[in-house]
């Protein structure tokens, strides 16, 4: 008897041993997450129904989409800051664009996301092949980008945006089974998510992002065109950023300061994500998932009465833990 | 020449009090132990060259002698007193000043103010620039230099040569007793040779105690009063260099037990048409390199350190292109200009330092073996012909091929054993089918059961018929694993020995003894 019962409990211990390994290979952003997220919906009623939640994810659509892109930067060794600034000016640069007519909404769309590609050569050709840090190269960029729609709008951009561009931002998809309402933003977002996804786990060019950000060297010995990788993870990060840019205008309207900070905001949530700084691990969900909880956060420390300059804070407490982190845990390997 | 007869021929000289004396000095690192009980004299007036294979301990005991280093055991006496450095800096100040071969001199300063640098002459406060430079000229001067550099130029517009005046310049400044150089020739053409000869006879007269650590036995002979031979870390003997030539001294620097059996070599059949053909091909480093590496062979890069071994499998790889001269791979003539192409025409590279050049520390075990492969297919392609759950299926393959014991292909790389890891930086060469290999020093810090285990692999390897061009240091490997062996030195081919020489005639050519060349090779073709 004794023996059936050893056996069993040796069983059971088994059984607790593999949980207890998928449980430590769940990233660290999914519970905070759901930890913080529930804290905020028990302080806040409005976040415990449906369209509660639907706002916060429609909210938290473009974050995410930002810090996909500012991910695939960062696993590669780089940094995108002009990101921020790309958005300011994809909305000042729209309403001069779109001047009031519908009729002009498509073209926009498809003048802005040239912008996002040349800016993202700009950045990706002047980091590859000239070789100056990307930290430089994009804090020069965030300034010209910003200079340049601030020059082009005078300061003080006209009109609206008509229905028709804002409808990305802050529209929903009606009677949806199951969900009812339904955020284009965050449909947009899920796509993207999916799409970079593949890109970055399934496809060549993800494996050879992180590559190059884990091992530059050995990268390049082993036929890596690392400059071409690099490039198109520049011109992608732009890409997304003019994306969130569309959801941003549409969901805020016009304003010359929705893009300030923003690029700290993305670099925080893919952080959050698990997201190395300096290259080699990333990873889409949990950067989504980042996005989620900054966002999140961000609420939390609204709901509590604390001021903007918190937000700031916390957000340079997490890059620098984050550096700090990365830099530890390098000198412990020497 | 049996090591006991070396031994007793070291010199006690009694009469004059050293300069500097080294006592039982004994140094380990994790692993080896680099110096074991070493005992030396250096005599004023006095040029002491200190040679040895890599790793036989020369640049450990500089090291110590200059503070930079601290010995586990030993002394150091200075004149006679005994003295511990705890910091370069002491070294420094108390008269013994060491130049290493990468200059430490800031390239955008004047001559004058990298000569003072931290103890510039000052008034008022400020910095008294006349002063400095008129103190720098004086100083150049004793050197006879002073019609050559003049102390405003700016560093970085001097010639190597000059650069090294400099270095000496500011260890005069120091008023130094003792001068340690560390290869000091490797980057001088022969007139800055010659130029330099000249300064550390001066220096001589001035009773200081010289000593240089060189791989180049010619230049040694010049320019040494006596020759200090270190193997393995342990002292063999000390010669005045007018007694003894360069067979001798090359004798006493090899030598010694094989530590593990290699496999057989390549029989004549196994070789088949020549797969690597360099004619006449050159670069900043390497002049007219001339090969042919053939299927099925193992040929060994023999060579000293900064004899432009890796420069070669660089030029070869494409990471630092030949800029003259023509290659033929399989018989074709082909132009490499990046590791990409070299790729293409399925060339492989195992690089020296695997955790800097071959391996991506975070990746997981499948990554690092599909790079190559990766990187040779579309960046895009794959999301749609599912290319990349195919090349996953490679993996267990290539885990058998390398033998990496592991279930488990998503474990990091950073955490494998060094031999592992060894294993998954050659499979990804696998995966890619290259048929000619390069491997540049493929057991460097790997232990004894994984270094035999790499060894079978590259016979392993040559039995399918693929082409090796290996680079080693060691020279019992060399002996043991090539069919052919190429001598370099100085950034040429300084000669081709057949399998199973020994390791004085890969030293002779290795040291610079274009002379003994021919006879050296007659006398192997009269053996076989």
């Amino acid at each position: 008897m004794t023996t059936t019962t050893m056996a069993k409990s040796s069983r059971a211990v088994k059984v607790l041993n593999t949980i207890w390994t998928w449980i430590k290979k769940i990233p660290p952003v999914y519970p905070i997450f759901i930890l913080i997220f529930l804290t905020v919906g028990f302080l806040n009623p409005n976040y415990q129904t449906a369209n509660g939640i639907f706002v916060f994810l429609r909210r938290a659509s473009p974050l995410a989409i930002l810090a996909i892109g500012q991910m695939f930067v960062l696993s590669s060794g780089g940094f995108d800051l002009s990101m921020g600034s790309l958005v300011t000016f994809v909305i000042v640069g729209s309403s001069m664009l779109l001047n009031n007519d519908p009729e002009k909404a498509m073209i926009t769309i498809v003048i802005m996301l040239g912008v996002g590609v040349i800016v993202g050569l700009i950045n990706g050709v002047t980091v590859s092949f000239l070789k100056v840090p990307s930290l430089i190269v994009t804090l020069g960029m965030l300034l010209l980008v910003k200079g340049v729609a601030m020059f082009w709008s005078g300061g003080a951009p006209r009109g609206y945006f008509t229905d028709n561009f804002r409808i990305f931002g802050r529209g929903n998809i009606e009677n949806v089974p199951i969900f009812g309402k339904f955020p284009i933003a965050l449909l947009i977002m899920i796509v993207i998510a999916l799409l970079s996804y593949y890109l970055f786990h399934k496809s060549n060019f993800g494996k050879q992002i992180l590559a190059i950000g884990d091992n530059v060297r050995a990268s390049q010995l082993s036929g890596v065109r690392v400059r071409v990788i690099r490039v198109l993870a520049f011109v992608y990060s732009a890409l997304l950023a003019v994306v969130a840019a569309i959801l941003l205008g549409g969901y805020g309207g016009i304003s010359t300061n929705v893009g300030d900070g923003l690029e700290m905001q993305a670099v925080s949530a893919a952080v959050v994500g698990g997201t190395l700084l300096l290259g080699g691990k990333g990873s889409v969900p949990s950067v989504v998932f980042g996005a989620f909880t900054l966002e999140a956060l961000f609420n939390l420390l609204n709901l509590l009465g604390l001021p903007k300059p918190y937000k700031d804070a916390v957000q340079g407490l997490i890059i620098i833990g984050a550096v700090a982190y990365v830099a530890l845990s390098t000198r412990k390997k020497r | 020449m049996t090591e006991e007869q070396n031994k007793t021929t070291v010199l006690r000289k009694t009469q004059p009090e050293p300069l500097l004396e080294v006592r039982n000095i004994t140094k380990r690192f994790p692993g080896v132990l680099a110096l074991d009980d070493v005992s030396l004299k250096f005599m004023q007036g006095e040029v002491h060259a200190v040679v040895g294979e890599n790793g036989a301990g020369k640049s450990t005991l500089m090291k110590i002698m200059a503070g930079a280093y601290i010995a586990d055991s030993g002394e150091i006496l200075l004149q006679g007193k005994k003295v511990s450095f705890s910091h370069p800096q002491e070294a420094h100040e108390q008269g013994v000043s060491i130049i290493y071969q990468e200059f430490n001199l800031l390239p955008e300063r004047t001559v004058a103010q990298n000569i003072y640098l931290g103890r510039e002459p000052s008034k008022f406060g400020v910095i008294d620039i006349r002063a400095l430079n008129k103190k720098a000229l004086t100083v150049l001067k004793e050197l006879g230099a002073d019609e050559m550099i003049s102390p405003t130029a700016l560093c970085n517009t001097l010639s190597v040569a000059e650069q090294q005046i400099v270095e000496i310049a500011k260890a005069i400044s120091f008023d130094s007793k003792v001068l340690i150089m560390d290869e000091p020739t490797a980057a001088l053409t022969l007139v800055e040779v010659r130029i330099l000869n000249a300064l550390v006879s001066r220096l001589k007269t001035r009773g200081m105690a010289l000593i240089f650590i060189s791989h180049r036995l010619v230049e040694v002979f010049d320019i040494a009063d006596k020759i200090t031979v270190l193997k393995d870390g342990q002292l063999v003997g000390t010669e005045l260099a007018k007694d003894v030539n360069a067979e001798k001294i090359v004798h006493m620097m090899v030598g010694r037990i094989l530590d593990h059996y290699f496999p057989p070599l390549g029989k004549k059949e196994d070789f088949g048409e020549v797969v690597l053909r360099v004619n006449n091909c050159s670069n900043h480093f390497l002049k007219n390199i001339n090969l042919e590496l053939r299927k099925g062979e193992v040929l060994g890069i023999a060579g000293l350190q900064g004899s432009g071994r890796t420069e070669l499998a660089q030029a070869l790889f494409g990471v630092m292109p030949f800029k003259t001269g023509t290659m033929e791979i399989n018989g074709k003539t082909r132009t490499v200009k990046a590791p990409s192409t070299a790729i293409k025409y399925s060339m492989g590279f195992m690089t020296e330092d695997r955790k800097a050049e071959g391996l991506l520390p975070k990746q997981p075990i499948r990554d690092n073996m599909l790079l190559t492969v990766r990187s040779m297919q579309s960046i895009l392609g794959n999301i749609f012909n599912d290319g990349i759950r195919k090349s996953r299926k490679m993996v267990p393959t290539l885990a058998k091929q390398v033998d990496v014991r592991t279930d488990n292909y998503d474990r990091e790389v950073q955490f494998l054993s060094g031999g592992n890891q060894q294993k998954v930086a050659l499979s990804k060469w696998l995966a890619s089918n290259a048929d000619i290999f390069i491997f540049d020093e493929p057991t460097r810090g790997i232990d004894v059961e994984a270094k035999a285990s790499i060894h079978d692999l590259i016979r392993g390897l040559t039995k399918k018929g693929i082409a090796v061009l290996m680079i080693s240091s060691e020279l019992p490997e060399i002996i043991g694993m090539s069919d052919r062996i190429l001598v370099m030195w100085d950034g040429s081919i300084a000669g081709e020995l057949p399998a199973k020489s020994t390791e004085s005639d890969v030293m002779l050519l290795a040291t610079g003894h274009e002379t003994n060349n021919h006879s050296n090779k007659n006398d192997e073709a009269g053996k076989e």
